[in-house]
């Protein structure tokens, strides 16, 4: 029994990303198409070049048909995968595994999502008949309980965690006014975010992810035959994936100042990929910064600042584009928005660009450090599942 | 000896002040308060509200039969009894039945407990609509009442015998509403006063005859209908003694059409055995009540020694007492009378039948299940434990009665609720356990960390026309039993 990871054995070498926003000229099948033949040009190869298929999309479609009919795949192995927010990383969990086991060379995972033709504000599930004693919150209003117990926990003012969450905001846009492909893209001042109207508890507008349409895709092959396909891949060092009991959500002991899932993944991405060091091993980190207390408490469950620190180093700007630790140099959820299904191969997509040195010069970073982290999280805290990988330009 | 067990009456928390309709529209109201049904309770729910506290005044007995009677029933063709049943928890084999349509019912009801046998629990609640700047608007009320009727015994006494019943019944048509209306129509009043008031004597003479009283020993009357002017008459032709005609309720709840005779008599025995309790009074007293409604009938009752040891859960006095202002902008929009634009978010989904009827202990009952080998409390209930992990270890651990404390919350102002914000509140039950729940009777800005809260039973929603029934937890304000008495596994 034991977790033992697929370290450098699966390479990701193309990627694809469409401009994420309110993509009212595209459906769902455009997005695909676009992020897949972003991707099939990237690796150099064709859609009969790939031999297996996954399609992450938490409710825009159903089955691999999803997949295969934009692409018209032709009897080849496809699969819808849905897990929250992790749905687009479990897509590529999944056909990375593939690989990695011998039973196909190439892989692709796609994660699209269309949310914006529903009609309706915010993210909305399609829930299964129930017996009309399930929660109907917002995800806003379950995260909004984070902050006011952080503050309690560890003696930080109402003032001082304004602060701290609008400084988190700002930092993600003014990271997404840099990136061509973000919902966003202007710089917001902090002033603003804080006079944002009111969502769920002290939560503003600012405070919230976006809600975009998307796709991303990536191509995966065993690490031995990357070079074949391009001269600079990525290789996965880690993937980990938790899911939750929702135990959190009806134990006195849950305290809503940490994610138990999210801590577990990290602890499981690092000895995959022999992480001892977080704070100063990764280049950056691509987290899921759906609500602002979120990217706050995540600084701490990924092990970036010790437990409640992490809204001092917030204010001290180590996660900024030019801190010591970037966090979300592509914007994040908060300027990208969140179409579930892409948002987790969208943070690969970043680091298939800052590892290879091809993001927007204006945010491509400058690090001696080779590995970088992405995470996603879906569902509330007490209830939720939880993805990291680690990723690293060299082998080894 | 046949009687009254234990009574309460349920007064919803919110009341609209009646000088608001005449500030808004430029006529109605009057002076006063009416109360009113939150937008997630209906008569079904209000019932069920007064039958636990009647219950709860009476530990040590279980109803051997529940009936429900309201003028403005949830569903038509489904018995409502059968929730209140249900989140009664009492047994398959206790019959629920509703007596349903007229404002009559309640008393009815209450006339034929007395008169048969076992214990019966008589519900009735009623939600008093009128169109905008009507008598009905203002003068009527929202409210719940619950008697428990049976015979004397060494668990749970007789508090108030039951001495004779009679009635008069005419066809003639006073007041009448088509069913799917919301308003109801009068006819012209005096005609009604001329029936009513030789219909009340006519009953008032035969029921005091047979109980061997006469009008001047009678201690208390409660004189109730939802025709004022005949209430009025017939209450001046009694030849009562000073002091013994009772308060009706109509200035602080309005009239509550098939409740009002439960809740107001529920509100004269509570009254009567905090006088006995205080000594101002000895047992023997003689409470009739009356009701006028396509006839007349009339209850004679007599108080008992039990009635020194009765305690009331929660007094219809206290709950008049805590009720707080609505606007009547609001009132209106939970009235259906007023649209207002409803969050841009999808509504519910309709309940599925066999989902709910599957969980109904825990839907209906609030009952959650605790692992014998590790205690850990599990809402809903569950079958493997989250600690330890064993399986099928659990046993039934029932809520509803319980109390908790508020450990955090929070304000949702984009969730679909048919009266936005949504406040939900993480709370951690006494005796153990946690749930994040829905507040309601509440204002956003009067919660904090650190709330006492009770569990109370509501409509959430309706789709397709399937009502939502689930429990809130709403403030414990002041007005509520001092101890937690949860974890009667």
């Amino acid at each position: 029994m034991g977790s033992h990871g697929i370290f450098d054995r699966v390479a990701i070498v193309g990627m694809g990303c469409t401009n994420f926003g309110e993509r009212w000229d595209k459906g769902l099948d455009d997005l695909i198409v676009d992020a897949a033949k972003e991707t099939f040009d990237s690796a150099g190869i064709d859609k009969d070049g790939v031999d297996a298929y996954w399609i992450g999309t938490a409710q825009s479609g159903m089955s691999g048909i999803t997949l295969a009919r934009p692409l018209q795949l032709q009897g080849k192995p496809v699969t819808r995968v849905e897990n929250y927010c992790t749905t687009g990383s479990e897509a590529l969990r999944a056909a990375a595994y593939a690989v990695a086991c011998g039973a196909y060379d190439v892989a692709m995972a796609v994660g699209a999502e269309k949310v914006k033709d529903s009609g309706f504000q915010g993210l909305n599930a399609n829930n299964p008949p129930g017996d009309g004693t399930a929660r109907t919150l917002t995800a806003a209003a379950m995260f909004s309980m984070v902050a006011p117990a952080y503050c309690a926990k560890y003696g930080v003012d109402d003032e001082q965690m304004a602060d701290v969450l609008a400084t988190i905001s700002a930092k993600n846009h003014y990271n997404g006014a840099r990136n061509p492909r973000a919902q966003f893209r202007r710089e917001v001042s902090k002033e603003t975010i804080r006079a944002s109207p009111r969502v769920a508890g002290r939560l503003g507008v600012f405070d919230c992810a976006g809600v975009a349409d998307g796709a991303a895709a990536a191509i995966v092959v065993r690490a031995e035959d990357a070079h074949r396909y391009t001269d600079k891949p990525i290789y996965i060092k880690a993937l980990s994936l938790a899911a939750g009991s929702g135990s959190g959500l009806i134990d006195p002991g849950y305290d809503y100042t940490h994610f138990p899932e999210c801590e577990q993944a990290a602890r499981d991405a690092y000895a995959q990929a022999g992480i001892t060091d977080p704070r100063h091993q990764f280049a950056f980190a691509e987290v899921h910064d759906c609500f602002t207390p979120t990217e706050l408490v995540l600084m701490e469950d990924l092990g970036f600042a010790e437990r409640g620190t992490a809204w001092k180093e917030v204010l001290a700007g180590t996660f900024a584009l030019d801190g010591p630790l970037p966090v979300n140099p592509d914007g994040g959820l908060k300027s990208f928005g969140h179409p579930v299904g892409a948002s987790g191969l969208r943070m690969f997509f970043e680091c298939w660009l800052q590892l290879r040195g091809e993001a927007t010069a204006d945010r491509q970073l400058h690090s001696d450090r080779t590995l970088a982290l992405t995470h996603n999280l879906g569902g509330y805290p007490g209830e939720m599942v939880s993805f990291v990988s680690v990723v690293g330009s060299e082998p080894g | 000896m046949r009687g009254i067990l234990s009574a309460a009456g349920y007064v919803p928390y919110r009341r609209l002040a009646r000088a608001q309709i005449a500030d808004f529209l430029g006529a109605g109201g009057g002076k006063g308060t009416r109360a009113v049904a939150s937008h997630d309770e209906d008569t079904t729910t209000m019932g069920t509200e007064a039958a636990r506290l009647a219950l709860r005044s009476a530990p040590g007995t279980g109803p051997d039969a529940l009936w429900f009677a309201t003028a403005s029933p949830a569903y038509l063709d489904k018995t409502n009894a059968t929730a209140i049943h249900a989140a009664l928890r009492l047994g398959g084999g206790v019959p629920a039945f509703d007596f349903g349509g007229a404002l009559r019912s309640g008393a009815g009801a209450l006339m034929a407990a007395l008169g048969a046998s076992g214990t019966v629990l008589v519900v009735s609640a009623d939600q008093r609509d009128g169109l905008p700047t009507s008598s009905d608007e203002s003068g009527g009320g929202d409210a719940g009442a619950a008697l428990l009727v049976g015979d004397d015994g060494p668990a749970t006494p007789v508090v108030a015998e039951h001495l004779a019943s009679a009635s008069a019944t005419d066809e003639f048509t006073d007041r009448w509403r088509p069913p799917g209306d919301q308003r109801s129509r009068v006819w012209e009043e005096r005609f009604g006063e001329t029936r009513y008031v030789p219909l009340g004597r006519d009953a008032w003479d035969r029921a005091l005859k047979v109980a061997g009283t006469e009008p001047s020993d009678v201690d208390r009357v409660v004189v109730t209908g939802m025709h004022p002017r005949a209430v009025r008459a017939l209450a001046g032709a009694l030849g009562l003694a000073d002091g013994a005609l009772a308060d009706d309720l109509s200035a602080r709840v309005g009239q509550a059409g098939a409740a009002h005779p439960g809740l107001v008599l529920s509100s004269v025995l509570e009254d009567e055995a905090g006088r006995r309790a205080a000594g101002d009074v000895g047992p023997g007293r003689t409470v009739v009540l009356v009701h006028l409604a396509d006839g007349a009938d009339v209850t004679v009752l007599r108080t008992t020694d039990a009635l020194a040891g009765w305690r009331p859960a929660r007094t219809v006095t206290a709950q008049v007492a805590a009720g707080a202002d609505l606007p009547y902008g609001r009132y209106l929009s939970w009235r259906g009378q007023l649209t207002v634009e409803p969050p841009r978010r999808p509504e519910p989904q309709r309940v599925s039948s066999s989902a709910a009827w599957r969980s109904d202990q825990w839907k209906f009952g609030f009952v959650g299940s605790r692992d014998r080998s590790s205690g850990a409390v599990h809402l809903p209930p569950a079958r493997v434990s989250m600690t330890g992990g064993a399986f099928d270890e659990m046993e039934p651990l029932p809520l509803a009665e319980d109390l908790g404390t508020v450990v955090t919350f929070t304000v949702d102002r984009m969730a679909y609720s048919p009266s936005p914000p949504i406040v939900f509140a993480v709370v951690d039950f006494d005796a153990g356990g946690r749930f994040p729940i829905e507040l309601t009777d509440v204002d956003a800005d009067e919660v904090a960390m650190g709330d006492r809260v009770e569990m109370t039973f509501r409509r959430l929603f309706t789709a397709d026309g399937i009502h939502d029934y689930f429990w809130k937890a709403r403030p414990v304000r002041g007005t509520g039993p001092s101890e937690s008495k949860g974890g009667d596994a």
